[in-house]
């Protein structure tokens, strides 16, 4: 029954690709080292408009942490031309939507629109690549908006919390232990000037990546491309130093209190990021790992731990392979009621146990595999999830044209590399446990667990 | 983040551009079905709704809609074969499918996106067809998501939104299955004969509404409605009669909490889905705060004061008055200022209305950014859900850019003088200084 659904599942991707998409995307390197790559997609008369500077969190440095985050911020708020606020009242009178997000790795910037529109967003995007004006008085305002950010999505947020006090724990020198929004106490001390430095710095067109996915002709992408980000000039970066995280000597634990009702528990393994296409085998592996564990209502941290054992609320894993930076494995929940975070964390280490001692199932990985094929087929219905795909991978330095490749190569892992993958990693020695011992309301309020004034 | 993307779609309706073409009939068990060929990728979409919400739910059950929309797939029947939820979400697995649902004040809605190939197709639909027609809600599935529901509930009444959200709904509708929220007990009370006696009461063929969207003819479409409709509990009642909104009367309610930032709602119950306001109003939200960075309430809160991160209005349309809503989070000794101007710039807007600049950028907006909302699949199933479980015209997204380009200032102020009224406005702070 199985292999024959996922035969199917096969001829159908290997249909899709026949029928055209393979000389899609297009790709081009301006003079000034801008990379454009082009995605048509003819199903609608819309087009996404993105440029990834290859720059984040990573890049910031103690004292100065949210820095690449509040120039985010600071790129709506004009250029020589335009005033404050300007550009996304233009992006709007255009009918579109803009936006962006910074990352530890790369900031983002986006503009969904008409496809009309394309080449004055082009044009938007393009100006503040080179032109921004930062001041005082903007500078002044903006930094309260982000503190009010940092306030209701991580302060006031218990999981976020424990997620940013786990960084810095599991992390002693490279530089994922700071978290993207900063401190508090960086996003007090920063001034204009920094934010100015930051734009000197890394914003240059040898930084960055356009892509555009959508109903366009890639040739005439290409041609506004020149015209508008053509003109800017190309710049030194500064030197990028290599990060490594020294050798974890032991198990690191740690608890944070914040209001709340149900405890939650984080476990994160240091494992190895992709860093050569061809010839890593284990980020593939551990990817597959991944999704056997958490993916789908059939994955085993549901099927064993919330409904089996029923010992978690919630339950779930994760893995990121494309990085700049170090990855971790990562493993997390709520217990259920009755339950306590060290019967879940018995339960959710056994998950891994059982398979550094009885492996997979050819079965469980063929399931994912077809899950895989499956919800590529699935984001072609999303022209943003396909320029996401795209942008995410290019800003780290892995190309387009490598994503099918390492599908395709998760796709080839086999339950023998999966096991040792578990077998391997999942060592106390690489662990950091975090958990959020929840306090109630009524004392919480009497002794505020954190305070910035 | 900048801000969290406000994609609101459904609230606020949408444009069709040329190409989307609807067709919509009745099967035989007298579901409406709505369907759009889109044969480009090899997939489909179909989604199930039924008026089966938490309006329909008596207030001592509540939360019984969505644990029973959420059982659906815990075991099903195919024939005589009992199927237990491991096999039902292996099947789905096998094939690359997803089976979701949700529930919101009206309607429960279950969702298939599959694999349109034929192997992988029949196989879901085979399973989908069973969780909707022949769902047997498991004694201990139903007692672990009880479990899980209560949890859940007791966690978010320990954080900042969950207490101001339900309290606010709370006020705005007393007496009203709107302002009603499960609590721990409304969840206990819950049996396994409360969720078949809801399914076979509200899951009703002559009610349902099919949304199809994929890689198949209308022949094709014509079966699958057919097949997942046609074993559907059949009505043996009239539909229940809906109990009518009373307007609250103005009030400030203080709900204390150690956050750092105070979460602030303003708002009041203020139009239906079929009211005649529903184009003036959205035009006007656009400017007051629903236009993201250019609206109103983000350029005075947010861009010049820095005061919040995170300002919008919303009007949500229901079966029955929904709710127009302001919302905002700020540092809690500043949340005194914060309401004060975001009242003044209420009153302002309720007093003079959109300045005539305004008003073309918003209609600009709205109608040329209509192909943005309709360029998925996903985005156009939401609309034709949307059209058929609330009944709007078939040409409902043809009609739209003409309806928004017809707006006046003079219709936008008079709209929301009728459904934003100042005496009868709540507001609702949980940690205020």
């Amino acid at each position: 029954m199985i292999r024959n659904f996922l035969l199917g599942v096969l001829g159908l991707a290997g249909l899709l690709c026949a029928a055209s998409v393979c000389a899609n995307p297009y790709e081009k390197t301006l003079g000034n080292g801008l990379r454009v790559i082009v995605k048509e997609d003819h199903r609608a008369p819309t087009a996404v408009h993105m440029v990834w500077y290859g720059v984040g969190a990573i890049d910031e440095v103690d004292g100065a942490s949210g820095l690449a985050h509040v120039l985010e911020h600071m790129m709506f708020k004009g250029t020589r031309k335009l005033g404050p606020g300007e550009f996304s009242k233009r992006v709007a009178a255009l009918g579109g939507r803009d936006n962006a997000f910074t990352s530890l790795d790369y900031t983002a910037y986006f503009q969904l629109v008409p496809k009309r529109a394309l080449a004055q967003v082009m044009a938007l995007e393009a100006d503040r690549m080179a032109n921004l004006k930062l001041d005082e008085k903007e500078f002044a305002q903006e930094i309260k908006v982000v503190m009010e950010e940092r306030r209701l999505r991580t302060e006031d947020d218990p999981q976020s919390l424990l997620q940013e006090s786990m960084n810095a724990v599991a992390f002693q020198s490279h530089p994922y232990r700071r978290p993207v929004i900063g401190w508090m106490n960086d996003l007090e001390n920063m001034t204009w000037r920094d934010a100015q430095d930051w734009y000197r710095r890394w914003y240059a067109p040898n930084n960055a990546t356009l892509v555009v996915v959508g109903d366009v002709e890639h040739a005439v992408v290409f041609r506004l491309a020149e015209q508008t980000y053509g003109a800017i000039a190309r710049r030194t970066l500064p030197q990028r130093r290599p990060l490594v995280e020294p050798p974890q000597l032991g198990i690191k634990r740690l608890s944070v209190k914040a209001p709340a009702k149900l405890p939650q528990l984080m476990l994160a393994w240091k494992v190895p990021r992709l860093k050569d296409v061809e010839r890593d085998r284990e980020p593939y592996a551990l990817e597959m790992l991944a999704s056997l564990l958490d993916g789908h209502d059939a994955s085993r941290l549901s099927r064993n731990l919330v409904r089996g054992q029923k010992v978690a609320q919630t339950a779930g894993a994760g893995y990121q392979s494309l990085l700049r930076g170090e990855a971790q494995f990562t493993l997390d929940g709520q217990p259920a009621e009755g339950r306590t975070v060290a019967e879940l964390e018995t339960a959710l280490r056994n998950e891994i146990r059982r398979i550094q001692e009885e492996g997979v199932s050819a079965e469980e990985l063929a399931r994912v595999k077809t899950r895989s094929i499956a919800s590529q087929i699935y984001k072609r219905d999303s022209m943003m999830a396909q320029a996401m795909e795209i942008g995410s991978a290019e800003v780290i330095g892995i190309s387009w044209r490598d994503i099918d490749k390492i599908l395709d190569r998760i796709r080839n892992v086999t339950t023998q590399e999966v096991q040792e993958v578990a077998r391997k990693y999942f060592q106390d020695e690489r662990l950091t446990v975090a958990v959020l011992d929840p306090q109630p309301l009524a004392e919480a309020a009497a002794k505020p667990a954190h305070s910035h004034h | 983040m900048r801000i969290i993307l406000l994609i609101l779609a459904c609230l606020f309706g949408s444009a069709s551009h040329a190409g989307v073409d609807i067709q919509r009939w009745t099967t035989p068990s007298g579901a409406r079905v709505l369907f759009v060929a889109s044969p480009v990728l090899p997939m489909l979409d179909v989604q199930v709704d039924f008026a089966a919400g938490s309006l329909f739910v008596p207030d001592e059950k509540a939360g019984l809609a969505g644990l029973t929309v959420g059982l659906l797939d815990s075991g099903a029947r195919i024939g005589a074969t009992m199927l237990d939820e491991e096999q039902i979400a292996e099947r789905f697995a096998d094939v690359g499918a997803r089976l979701t649902s949700s529930v919101d004040h009206d309607r429960a809605s279950v969702r298939l996106r599959t694999l349109s190939s034929a192997a992988e197709r029949a196989a879901s639909l085979e399973f989908f067809r069973a969780v909707l027609a022949a769902p047997s809600f498991p004694e201990d599935a139903l007692t672990r998501e009880k479990a899980r529901h209560i949890a859940a509930i007791q966690e978010a009444d320990t954080q900042p939104d969950g207490i101001g959200s339900k309290r606010f709904a709370r006020a705005m509708y007393p007496d009203h299955p709107y302002g009603v929220n499960a609590t721990a007990d409304s969840i206990a009370r819950i049996v396994r004969a409360d969720l078949e006696a809801f399914w076979r009461t509200h899951y009703l063929a002559r009610h349902a509404v099919v949304s199809i969207i994929g890689a198949v003819t209308r022949a094709e479409a014509e079966a699958i409605a057919d097949q997942l409709t046609e074993a559907l509990p059949q009505a043996t009642h009239a539909a229940p009669a809906l109990k009518a909104v009373t307007l609250p009367q103005r009030q400030a309610l203080r709900m204390p909490h150690p956050a750092t930032q105070s979460h602030i709602f303003i708002g009041m119950p203020s139009v239906q889905r079929n009211d005649p306001d529903f184009f003036p109003l959205l035009v006007g939200n656009y400017v007051l705060g629903g236009g993201g960075f250019v609206s109103r309430l983000m350029q005075e809160v947010r861009e010049k004061r820095g005061y919040a991160y995170s300002v919008r209005s919303t009007i949500a349309p229901r079966l029955l008055p929904g709710p127009f809503e302001i919302s905002l989070q700020t540092k809690r000794s500043q949340s005194g200022d914060a309401i004060k101007l975001v009242e003044t710039l209420l009153r302002d807007f309720l007093r003079d209305g959109p300045s005539a600049k305004e008003l073309q950028a918003a209609k600009q907006n709205l109608i040329d950014g209509q192909a943005l909302r309709l360029d998925s699949n996903a985005k156009i199933l939401g609309f034709l859900s949307l059209i058929g479980f609330y009944d709007l015209p078939l040409n409902y997204l043809d009609e739209y850019p003409r309806r928004i380009e017809a707006v006046t200032a003079r219709q936008v102020r008079d709209a929301f003088a009728r459904h934003v009224r100042p005496e009868h406005l709540v507001t609702v702070v949980v940690a205020a200084d």
